[in-house]
């Protein structure tokens, strides 16, 4: 019969709508605004509506998720201290070259120290490929999860300097908590190594 | 500084919009009926529009704000999210989509390409930045902008819309609007706006007078010639 | 490389027929052979007509400045299978021309009009050889080795201002413009006279003159803002009535100088590039560029990496065939709800490459060697599910929804055909080829990591309409959780990169042409190295772009609105196609 594919295909557009409705009824007041809630409109068994209602319900991002990079810093006896040592290798490796360091220099002799003095992240140019964040010898550098960066205005906003790059290492363990358990290992079967030496 | 606090921003104000803030009660409610009705143009241009498209289907949804309806032609929309990178050759169209849009308009840069050139900056074919052309309201960092940060910058451009004031705005204002002018596609674009420059320039070029332009350029210069 | 017995016969018989006029290549590193140009016709004849090497693949050229020579590289294939078969033809650099091959293989129309707009190679005897990404009146070919554009900083990255005196600048603050521009010398911009497409209009022409009603004939430009071009792309269309007589794409909105950049980028940066050339699908893109240096440097990758390589790639031909046919419904008209239950499934696989690599569109996964990291269980598990339960349930109900679907049956049989001999003379990849009939793919005909070890099966076609296109790609998918299903079944521990990584990577001198089955077709690239840490060229044979050749002659006589339906058939990327 003509027209008969026709109808069986809007009764599957048919199903996609009751089944929201199934679904919230058997779900009950979980299925909106939880985590659980959105874990299960995001697991491979989601029926109905699929919708993540931001900014009320966020998805979450995953560990590996990159947006822009940040520098990491620790705080010793209330000093800031980048794990930075201005080698250059994220500015030698980025794809596009938006990243601008100065390496600093002691003021006495001259000679250059490890440790930046300036640091520039072209935003506008950055293409978060997370390059600098995976080449980074010494951990310094790393791909943030911050995405709500909207602004009104580029040329002040979007050059990232040194004062809005840096962040301490234990937001670093919050957004990353798996990578870095994998380093403090690592540093630690390197420390271990070195004591035995 | 607390973690939570790390990535709060503060409240941020366009620039000019600063001191000349006096909200009414009929402008909220102007703005409140603006804010929940922006039309996007059905206009992508690069790896951002496939974003934008998430953006619009079902998880993302940006219906919920009064965003569904994409308008194919320029008339009828109110916002044009440059998604993607600006190319020398479609800066003139969309330049021309611009001026077709009615009044009030706003010009959402999405992604790094659209701010700033983005990665494809260098190119010989980019344009580094829409706003070189014609004015943005918000701009969208990243490459590409997942669903969830266009988001946010339309809930930024809300924001905007929020502090908007009838009496100030720029389309009640007396006298006309003017078209922005078209860039022209020569040996390289042209921007109209910027012709007695070029011409000044390039005299200066042929009579040996080093202009202000660095040695690369008049080596560039030299090599086009060759071809 | 072994050579084969054929390939041996072959060297012998150009070389005993055409005596000097064909050499080996005997530089280090390289392939194939040198033909001299006046010869090149004949030779290219003999090899289609004789030895059926009917698909020709790939044209591009290369600037070997300062040496005075330009050379053109063409790879040839059998569309019935084997290996390439690679020409090479040189001329003088300061007046190159050489014959254009347009009259054996019509595929290579866009191609040689690609080489003229960037590299300033002239083809001679070509029907229609104006510029194709930039525009008419640019100065330059910008390909050229000694072409600079306005914010040239260096020939090779890194910079050497981003460290250690990075004191930033933004690059416009140093153009007198502010802005990427320059002029040549003597510009005067109040005189120019902007082309005004005459060439372009000019050079639309009816097939036919006999047809029995004479209407006016209008020209109809579609695009490069419209909604049913899949970004910016034009058609110039010749009308008469509603029937299509002549069309011509126009493109180059999104050319984005993806080979210029990738030329200047080292080996390593050119991969986060090469995931937007097709944005939808980066991974494929990135297991082709691999392919083609690890060729290159002679490494393999290890087992583990091969299986999650060929696990991405098949998931990426899912969302893509998925993502595809919801935009297909949409040119025909069932205004975004196919599109929106493709997207859904496309938002969970993405979710997985946001887990795996890090975005989600983005991917920048493939490393020379492996892949960047290792997929962890849990997201196995994931996959897994999805591949034996969403995905294949999610198919079938895409399926009740559409296939038999009594509109999208009328509105595409019979519509946009295109014959088996048309597909293979125009260079034709991917789906459209095998929809007309073609059982042409990498993955069989050329295999490439472990596909040969892995059990699908073809799709393709008879009639080479819309409609076939659309089944070809529901069973690609179907074939591809076939591939999925095997994939995860075996998959091996095990290391994910041969050796450290490293960001700078030694390549040898040589040329190497690498190529994959990609959701839109045959994606290759061509890359030849000259020892140092950066690509001297680096070219892309874009799937999209050079299936687009096809576009007229399958338009031919269609009606306006199936235009739009046959555009989205082919199923292009503006980011590929333009580059």
């Amino acid at each position: 019969m003509n027209g008969l594919w026709i109808l069986r295909g809007l009764g599957v557009t048919l199903k996609h709508f009751i089944e929201t409705y199934i679904e919230d009824f058997r779900q009950g007041k979980k299925r909106y605004f939880t985590a659980q809630g959105i874990e299960q409109r995001r697991s491979s068994k989601t029926r109905g509506i699929f919708t993540v209602q931001y900014p009320e319900e966020k998805l979450p991002v995953p560990e590996e998720f990159r947006y822009l990079p940040f520098l990491v810093y620790e705080e010793v006896n209330g000093q800031r201290k980048l794990r930075c040592t201005a080698c250059g290798i994220c500015a030698k490796v980025c794809p596009p070259q938006c990243i601008w360091i100065v390496r600093s220099t002691d003021p006495e002799t001259g000679r250059p120290v490890p440790a930046p003095s300036e640091f520039y992240i072209d935003v506008d140019v950055c293409m978060n490929c997370g390059f600098c964040a995976e080449y980074c010898p010494f951990d310094a550098i790393k791909m943030d999860h911050d995405y709500e960066i909207a602004s009104f205005d580029r040329q002040r906003e979007h050059v990232f300097d040194l004062q809005k790059i840096s962040k301490p290492v234990t937001y670093y363990a919050k957004i990353r908590p798996g990578n870095y358990a994998e380093e403090q290992r690592a540093r630690m079967m390197k420390e271990a190594a070195k004591t035995i030496a | 500084m607390d973690e939570n606090e790390l990535n709060l921003r503060p409240n941020q104000i366009p620039e000019e919009l600063k001191g000349s803030i006096a909200v009414t009660t009929l402008d909220r409610i102007y703005n409140w009926s603006r804010r929940n009705s922006i039309w996007p143009m059905m206009f992508g241009l690069a790896c951002c529009a496939i974003e934008m498209i998430a953006t619009a289907a079902s998880r993302y949804d940006f219906s919920r704000f009064g965003m569904e309806v994409m308008r194919a032609s320029p008339r009828q929309a109110d916002v044009m999210i440059v998604s993607g990178t600006v190319t020398k050759k479609m800066i003139p169209q969309i330049v021309r989509l611009y001026n077709q849009m009615a009044e009030p308009k706003y010009v959402i840069a999405m992604g790094a390409c659209a701010s700033g050139g983005g990665p494809f900056k260098e190119g010989y074919n980019v344009v580094p930045g829409i706003d070189r052309f014609i004015p943005v309201d918000v701009y969208i960092p990243g490459c590409p902008p997942t669903p969830q940060a266009l988001l946010n910058g339309l809930i930024t451009l809300q924001k905007k819309i929020d502090s908007e004031s009838l009496k100030s705005v720029r389309w009640y204002q007396k006298g006309k609007i003017e078209p922005i002018p078209i860039p022209v596609l020569g040996p390289d674009l042209i921007d109209p706006r910027q012709s007695p420059l070029i011409k000044e320039l390039c005299q200066s070029q042929i009579s040996n007078v080093s202009p202000a332009g660095t040695p690369e350029n008049l080596e560039a210069h030299h090599d086009n010639q060759l071809d | 490389m072994t050579t084969s017995w054929i390939e041996t016969q072959l060297t012998e018989y150009l070389l005993e027929r055409f005596g000097e006029a064909v050499q080996p290549d005997s530089r280090p590193g390289y392939l194939g052979f040198l033909v001299a140009r006046n010869k090149l016709l004949e030779v290219c004849r003999s090899l289609r007509d004789e030895f059926g090497f009917d698909y020709l693949s790939s044209v591009t050229g290369v600037d070997y400045h300062p040496e005075p020579f330009m050379e053109v590289v063409y790879h040839f294939y059998k569309s019935t299978g084997g290996s390439a078969l690679v020409m090479k033809t040189q001329a003088p650099r300061d007046n190159p021309t050489v014959p254009s091959l347009c009259s054996l293989y019509p595929g290579a129309d866009f191609q040689e009009r690609e080489a003229w707009d960037l590299l300033g190679i002239r083809f001679e005897g070509h029907p229609d050889l104006r510029r194709i990404l930039m525009w008419e009146g640019f100065a330059g070919h910008p390909l050229r080795k000694d072409w600079r554009e306005p914010f040239f900083e260096e020939d090779a990255k890194p910079f050497k201002s981003r460290w250690p005196e990075g004191h930033f600048i933004r690059v416009e603050d140093n153009n007198p413009y502010k802005n990427n521009v320059s002029y040549p010398p003597d510009f005067d911009p109040g005189k120019w006279v902007p082309d005004k497409d005459e060439l372009l209009y000019g050079g639309l022409q009816s097939f036919e003159e006999d047809s029995e009603i004479k209407t006016e004939r209008i020209v109809v430009n579609l695009g490069p803002q419209h909604p049913s071009t899949h970004g910016v792309f034009r058609m110039v269309v010749l009308l008469e009535g509603e029937r299509v007589v002549d069309l011509k794409p126009v493109m180059g909105y999104l050319h984005r100088n993806h080979e210029k950049i990738g030329e200047r980028n080292t080996y390593l940066q050119n991969m986060p590039f090469t995931d937007r050339l097709d944005y939808i699908c980066s991974m494929s893109n990135n297991f082709g560029y691999a392919l083609a240096v690890e060729k290159l440097m002679g490494i393999q990758p290890p087992e583990r990496a091969e299986y999650i390589r060929v696990m991405m790639a098949e998931l990426t031909r899912f969302l893509n065939h998925m993502f595809s046919i919801g935009f297909l419904l949409n040119d025909l008209g069932a205004f975004f709800t196919p599109s929106l239950y493709a997207i859904e499934e496309r938002e969970l696989i993405l979710d997985i490459f946001e887990e795996v690599a890090g975005s989600r569109m983005m991917c920048n996964y493939f490393r020379f060697g492996g892949v960047a990291r290792d997929v962890p269980e849990q997201v196995l598990d994931k996959i897994k599910t999805l591949v034996h339960d969403r995905l294949p349930r999610k198919l079938d109900e895409f399926e009740r929804y559409l296939t038999h679907n009594e509109i999208l049956r009328s509105r595409c049989e019979g519509v946009g055909v295109l014959t088996p001999e048309q597909a293979i003379a125009l260079s034709v990849a991917g789906p459209v080829l095998r929809a007309s009939g073609v059982p042409y793919d990498v993955r069989r005909a050329d295999p490439y990591s472990i596909y040969e070890r892995l059990e699908f099966d073809v799709a393709y076609g008879i009639h080479g309409d819309i409609y076939d296109r659309y089944l070809v790609r529901i069973e690609e998918m179907r074939q591809s959780l076939r591939i999925l299903r095997q994939v995860l079944k075996d998959i091996p521990n095990g290391p994910v990169m041969a050796g450290k990584p490293q960001f700078q990577v030694r390549v040898p001198p040589g040329e190497a042409y690498g190529r994959v089955e990609g959701p839109k077709g045959e994606l290759g690239f061509y890359v030849v190295s000259n020892g140092k840490p950066n690509p001297w060229r680096y070219h892309v044979r874009a799937p999209s772009f050079i299936n687009l050749t096809s576009l007229k002659t399958m338009a031919h006589g269609a009606k306006v609105a199936d235009l739009v339906a046959i555009l989205g058939s082919i199923d292009i990327v503006l980011g590929e196609v333009d580059r």
